[in-house]
């Protein structure tokens, strides 16, 4: 009985997913990956005939998390699906999955599949050294994106990273370029112990210890949830303390917190009595900066798929790539910005 | 029902022994706390809005407010834990599914749309939504009714792939509503000062009592949750009462599920309703009801989940640390379900029990 | 202290709110005798054998064991001091082996030697004469063998007391021989056994002594030939009566019309359970009988009249009329009820109060959408506490705290509520004490001479001939033949069940 719930349950995610990305890949509105750098954009578009495979294409096996996890995901599985296709050169399988050893065993089953390249976004950093050095015997080289893993160096090709530190410490230089008097902050956090909450409260809480007229409200976690957030800044207006500055660690929490002003009749955005700092650059969030009523945006770029075509195509620079990540400003972003980094 | 001249002590007995007791003891506790620790928790103020309604605030109307969906989930489990002997946690990724479906008719409307179009694609697209939900609950009640599966497990089905399906039915774009009228039934109407789920919730209430009154869904749920071979002896129906018990459930989710899209006017596949289907199940054995069935009452199931979202905006109130809230909450959390477990419900019946006890010994020893 | 007493308790008080469950008992057991307790439910058997076990602390009184005054805290003291008991519902693990539960929380963790435990265990089964190896799991032994095991888990823990706690209730007769067996051979090793039951025969048969309690005091303790039943049975009431005789004349009343339309007629009705296809019928006013040993399809086929396990064929005609019987609300539906066999697991809803449980049928037949007043629903449940005399504290009490008896008695209740035409009673006296028993059968041939029909089900034959104006009899899911008038005696009776020569009506 035990067996067949386990696989009702299996054959139910899967099936929901296959739908999903059918859905996904339909629907999907033409948008070029233009996050990456200009030289490899076009190496990618002008030679998808030096491919080296025997009919043409290159075999990647691309191994994923969930693109339901979050609007990150949904943006990166796009922008792999935009990118490794026929037209360019590549065959791709793809496998999803929010778990390591689920990820582990598809990878296996890649490298049986006689892949050439193995492209991975590990759901978990350790466990990960048998498989690789079984790509490695059998000549498949393998690529990772987004996040590292714990192994030799040598196991792997290269690796494409964001830097979340670096994103925190963009918009909190940012807000220092503000130059307000005083800086009373409502810090709302992500998931505690996820990377981009642990780079993104950094940055943040190294100034406010280092500095003395910016201070902390409160600092509490609403774990990427939107009602969370309010409800959290809720109370800290029901308690009827007086702030500045919101700085939510990803766009939802963001737009959880504006409600919450909005309910109490606080004024935010530009010039106005409180800045609103969100990341992650959703289309809608960067909508939000260019009607003013945000200040910053952080962009965490989901957009790996060009640096890895150009590695592929192009060969090896250098071992770890740490990808380009903007900060939008409400006074300066143009609806331009909004199209081409909106995800 | 002979309480011609109960004394004191058997007073305070027979409160004890209400299943409301220890649920209200946990609130009035929380309320304490916070009235000694800052008087001004419970000030309640009336001020305009950026849209410039008029509208209630204060924490009291924030907790009122948000644990409306917690009470709503709370009825729909109740009945799931008396009938079942056993709970739903596939009741978040249910809300998603819920949230989504209304959605999708609903993104389609242009912005600017007439109120009785607005109006009439609102009310479809909430009964295609109660229809969802409850076909889910149907799911999950079938597998517990007619495979035996237990209802953790069955419920797992959907919890695991419950915000996939979510996501799909928006082929998982992100969707923003803008028409504002669509924000009023998670936030203000305006003219309104009281959050519109607190009448939402009213409205629950209202009609799960009245069908507590005029059916015999208490008498079914409670006879097949505690002997369901006896009941089937009596002409219950119990696979159909386990059904029916998870199609509730599934009403109950969709409200929620269109209260949750409506605050917002948008969904988060991944986020929305996360874990709401612990506190729900929390709520219920808050409420001191037996998780392996049998009877319920339903009143407590609702102060239960007043609890919890009290207890959740204290810990926000308070500040307590990013690092440090889930064992607060935690330790809050034990400390409650030990004091309304069946063991320390006894200790407190044992004692007055002996008190009588002794008394009685003492009667005795008189008359010989 | 007296000669040979291996027990002693004296002036054993125990109060409950509102209750005085003992008052002053005394009660002796000496080395080497079979010692019946007896009495009415609710006389006080268990909770002096709790208070005994220290299930219960006691209010008042002394316990000595071999002349030493003792302190029995807990059932871990009692089982230190040597007192062992068994239940009547078996509390071993049923997923364990014979050996595992006779040592279970007396092995040495990790370091036990299981291979000298199971030699052990085989062969202190052997000497005790128990059909059961060491490596069976116990959820496979029968019923019987089980309740051996936790007889020989007791005895290998040197009991000097053992309680036997209606050991038998859910035993046949042969397995009721070989656990007497047993008792007699530990008797003669020594030990001291107290022997809880209700029923009479087996007292006579195994017992020495008897001690009789009635509400809460001690009515006194007999050697057992000084005590001829009727005595026993009316030191248990607290009343001289003959109530064999009683029931006799009042049965003799009862005229039924045999060429009228049968109340209930099924011509081969199958069943999914293991019975052939089987006639039955039943007349206006007539008290009818099925028997047959534990097994031979007697519940079974009435469980086939009223629906409750799946029938495959046959019709049914409900006073000439065809009916179509598929689940039990059809059979309410037609006015039949259905008091089942097991009480516990088919009859009562324990958590609900008396009142739900008296008005849970009529209610279903009602209908889901029209639930009783809450003032209706009190008229009706204490119109029945009245009629029946159920012992109730009241009647949003659960059904659960109260004793076997009076739980039964609710659920006679539940179907007299019904007001059915035809009404089965399956064991309707099992289990429960010996006022009510006859209480019951009175009640039955009562609601005959009113003109409803009856099926009686008792294991004990004595009630059927008592009650019964005809009996089917069943052997291994057949019906093998049917009784009436002069046949109706127990040589009869036993003959028919054991086979040979039978009137087949098939």
């Amino acid at each position: 009985m035990k067996k067949f719930v386990k696989m009702l349950v299996s054959s139910a995610v899967i099936g929901a997913m296959a739908f999903g990305m059918c859905a996904c890949t339909q629907t999907t509105p033409t948008q070029a990956p233009t996050a990456a750098p200009t030289d490899g954009t076009t190496a990618a578009t002008e030679a998808p005939t030096d491919a080296p495979a025997a009919d043409g294409l290159i075999k990647v096996g691309i191994i994923n998390n969930d693109p339901n996890e979050s609007g990150y995901r949904t943006a990166n599985d796009r922008d792999m699906k935009e990118t490794f296709t026929e037209e360019n050169g590549y065959e791709a399988s793809f496998f999803y999955s929010l778990k390591n050893e689920d990820q582990i065993a598809a990878a296996q089953k890649f490298i049986q599949d006689e892949v050439d390249y193995l492209l991975i976004s590990a759901a978990g950093t350790s466990g990960w050294d048998g498989v690789l050095e079984q790509a490695q015997k059998a000549g498949i080289k393998v690529i990772l994106f987004d996040r590292t893993i714990d192994a030799d160096e040598s196991l792997y090709e290269a690796s494409i990273v964001s830097d979340m530190a670096k994103e925190g410490q963009q918009a909190v230089d940012w807000l220092a370029s503000q130059n307000l008097s005083e800086y009373k902050i409502v810090h709302i956090q992500g998931v505690m112990g996820s990377s981009a909450q642990i780079g993104r409260s950094g940055a943040l809480d190294d100034k406010v210890a280092a500095e003395a007229n910016w201070s902390i409200v409160t600092q509490q976690t609403a774990e990427w949830s939107e009602e969370t957030a309010q409800q959290i800044v809720q109370a800290v207006i029901d308690s009827g303390e007086t702030f500045n500055v919101i700085y939510a660690e990803n766009d939802n929490m963001a737009k959880g917190a504006v409600a919450a002003l909005d309910k109490a009749n606080i004024s935010h955005g530009v010039g106005k009595d409180v800045i609103v700092i969100g990341f992650d650059c959703n289309t809608w969030a960067l909508e939000e900066l260019l009607a003013g009523n945000w200040n910053y945006d952080g962009q965490c770029n989901p957009f790996q798929a060009a640096y890895i075509d150009d590695i592929i195509k192009n060969g090896v620079t250098t071992k770890v790539v740490i990808m380009d990540e903007k900060g939008f400003d409400a006074t300066t972003i143009t609806a331009d910005d909004v199209a081409n980094y909106g995800i | 029902m002979t309480s011609s001249k109960t004394s004191a002590k058997g007073f305070l007995l027979k409160v004890v022994r209400n299943p409301l007791f220890f649920p209200l003891m946990a609130l009035l506790l929380l309320v304490a706390v916070n009235f000694f620790a800052d008087p001004t928790f419970f000030k309640i103020s009336l001020e305009p809005s950026s849209t410039g309604n008029l509208i209630l605030s204060g924490n009291l109307i924030s907790i009122i407010d948000n644990a409306s969906e917690l009470v709503i989930l709370a009825i729909g489990m109740t009945l799931v834990t008396s009938a079942s002997g056993g709970q739903d946690i596939s009741v978040g990724a249910t809300i998603a599914i819920a949230g989504s479906v209304i959605l999708r008719f609903v993104k389609v409307l242009p912005d600017n749309v007439s109120g009785g179009r607005f109006t009439f694609v609102l009310i479809m697209s909430f009964l295609v939504c109660v229809v969802a939900s409850a076909l889910c609950g149907a799911f999950n009640g079938a597998l517990v009714a007619f495979f035996k599966i237990q209802p953790m497990v069955a419920t797992l089905i959907l919890f695991t792939a419950g915000r996939s399906i979510a996501a799909w039915i928006n082929n998982n774009d992100n969707i923003s509503i803008n028409d504002a009228r669509f924000g009023f039934f998670g936030n203000f109407i305006p003219g309104i000062p009281v959050p519109t789920p607190v009448f939402i919730t009213a409205i629950c209430l209202i009609v799960i009592a009245l069908v507590l009154k005029f059916t015999n869904l208490r008498l079914y749920a409670q006879s097949v949750g505690i002997n369901a071979s006896s009941s089937r002896l009596n002409g219950i129906n119990p696979k159909f009462i386990k059904l029916l018990s998870f199609i509730i459930l599934g009403v109950c989710v969709a409200v929620c599920g269109f209260i949750k899209v409506s605050r917002t006017s948008s969904i988060t596949y991944s986020v929305i309703a996360n874990n709401i289907e612990m506190d729900a199940i929390l709520a219920v054995a808050l409420g001191g009801n037996n998780l392996g069935g049998g009877k319920f009452n339903l009143t407590a199931s609702v102060i239960g989940a007043y609890v919890i979202q009290f207890l959740t905006t204290t810990l926000f109130k308070f500040k307590v640390s990013s690092s440090e809230i889930s064992a607060y909450k935690a330790v809050v959390v034990i400390l409650l379900i030990i004091i309304s477990s069946p063991f320390v419900r006894k200790w407190f019946a044992d004692m007055g029990n002996k008190i009588r006890a002794k008394k009685q010994a003492n009667v005795g020893k008189e008359v010989n | 202290m007296e000669a040979g007493a291996i027990l002693e308790m004296r002036g054993i008080c125990k109060y409950f709110p509102g209750v005085r469950a003992l008052e002053k008992v005394d009660f002796t057991l000496r080395e080497g005798e079979i010692h019946a307790l007896m009495g009415e439910n609710g006389a006080g058997k268990s909770t002096l054998i709790k208070v005994l076990t220290g299930v219960y602390p006691k209010d008042g009184g002394d316990v000595k064991l071999l002349g030493t005054p003792v302190h029995i805290k807990s059932p871990q003291d009692a089982q230190n001091a040597g007192i062992a008991t068994v239940y009547q519902e078996i509390t071993l693990c049923p997923n364990l082996t014979v050996a595992e539960n006779m040592y279970i929380g007396r092995t040495k963790g990790p370091l036990t030697n299981w291979r000298k435990i199971n030699a052990d265990a085989d062969h202190l089964l052997d000497e005790l004469g128990i059909p059961a190896s060491a490596k069976d799991q116990l959820g496979n032994c029968s019923i019987a063998v089980q309740q051996m095991v936790a007889i020989a888990r007791a005895v290998d823990m040197d009991c000097k007391v053992l309680i036997l706690d209606e050991p038998t209730s859910s035993l046949d007769e042969q397995e009721v021989q070989k656990l007497f067996k047993l008792m007699r051979d530990l008797k003669s090793k020594g030990v001291g056994i107290i022997f809880v039951t209700h029923f009479l025969e087996q007292v006579y048969e195994v017992c020495d002594r008897i001690t009789v309690l009635r509400d809460g005091m001690l009515v006194g303790e007999y050697i057992i030939e000084d005590l001829p039943r009727v005595q026993l049975v009316s030191k248990m009431l607290g009343k001289d009566f003959d109530d064999m005789a009683e029931i006799k004349s009042d049965s003799d009343a009862e005229k039924v019309d045999y060429n009228g339309t049968p109340v209930y007629q099924a011509i081969n009705l199958t069943g999914t359970t293991g019975i052939k296809p089987f006639n039955f019928e039943i007349h206006k006013g007539e008290v009818n009988g099925f028997t047959g040993l534990l097994g031979s399809g007697r519940s079974e086929s009435v469980r086939a009249i009223f629906g409750a396990d799946r029938v495959i064929a046959g019709d049914v005609k409900i006073n000439g009329k065809a009916v179509k019987i598929r689940k039990p609300l059809d059979a309410m539906k037609c006015g039949i009820s259905y008091l089942p066999e097991d009480r516990k697991n088919d009859g009562i809803v324990g958590d609900l109060s008396v009142r739900d449980n008296i008005i849970l049928a009529l209610q279903v037949m009602k209908g889901f959408f029209k639930p009783f007043s809450r003032a209706q629903a009190e008229k009706f449940a204490d119109k029945y506490i009245k009629l029946l005399n159920i012992k109730t504290a009241s009647q949003d009490t659960p059904i659960k705290s109260l004793s076997g008896g009076n739980q039964q008695k609710v659920i006679l209740a539940r179907w007299l509520l019904a007001n059915p035409q035809y009404l089965i009673l399956d064991e309707p006296t099992r289990g429960i004490d010996v006022g009510t028993k006859v209480e019951i059968q009175k009640l039955v041939l009562k609601l005959a001479a009113e003109g409803k029909s009856v099926t009686f089900i008792s294991s004990e034959i004595d009630e059927m001939i008592r009650t019964c104006s005809r009996l089917v009899v069943m052997r291994d899911g057949k019906v093998v033949g049917e009784l009436k008038d002069d046949d109706l005696n127990q040589n009869k009776i036993m003959a028919t069940i054991a086979g040979g020569e039978s009137n087949d009506i098939q």
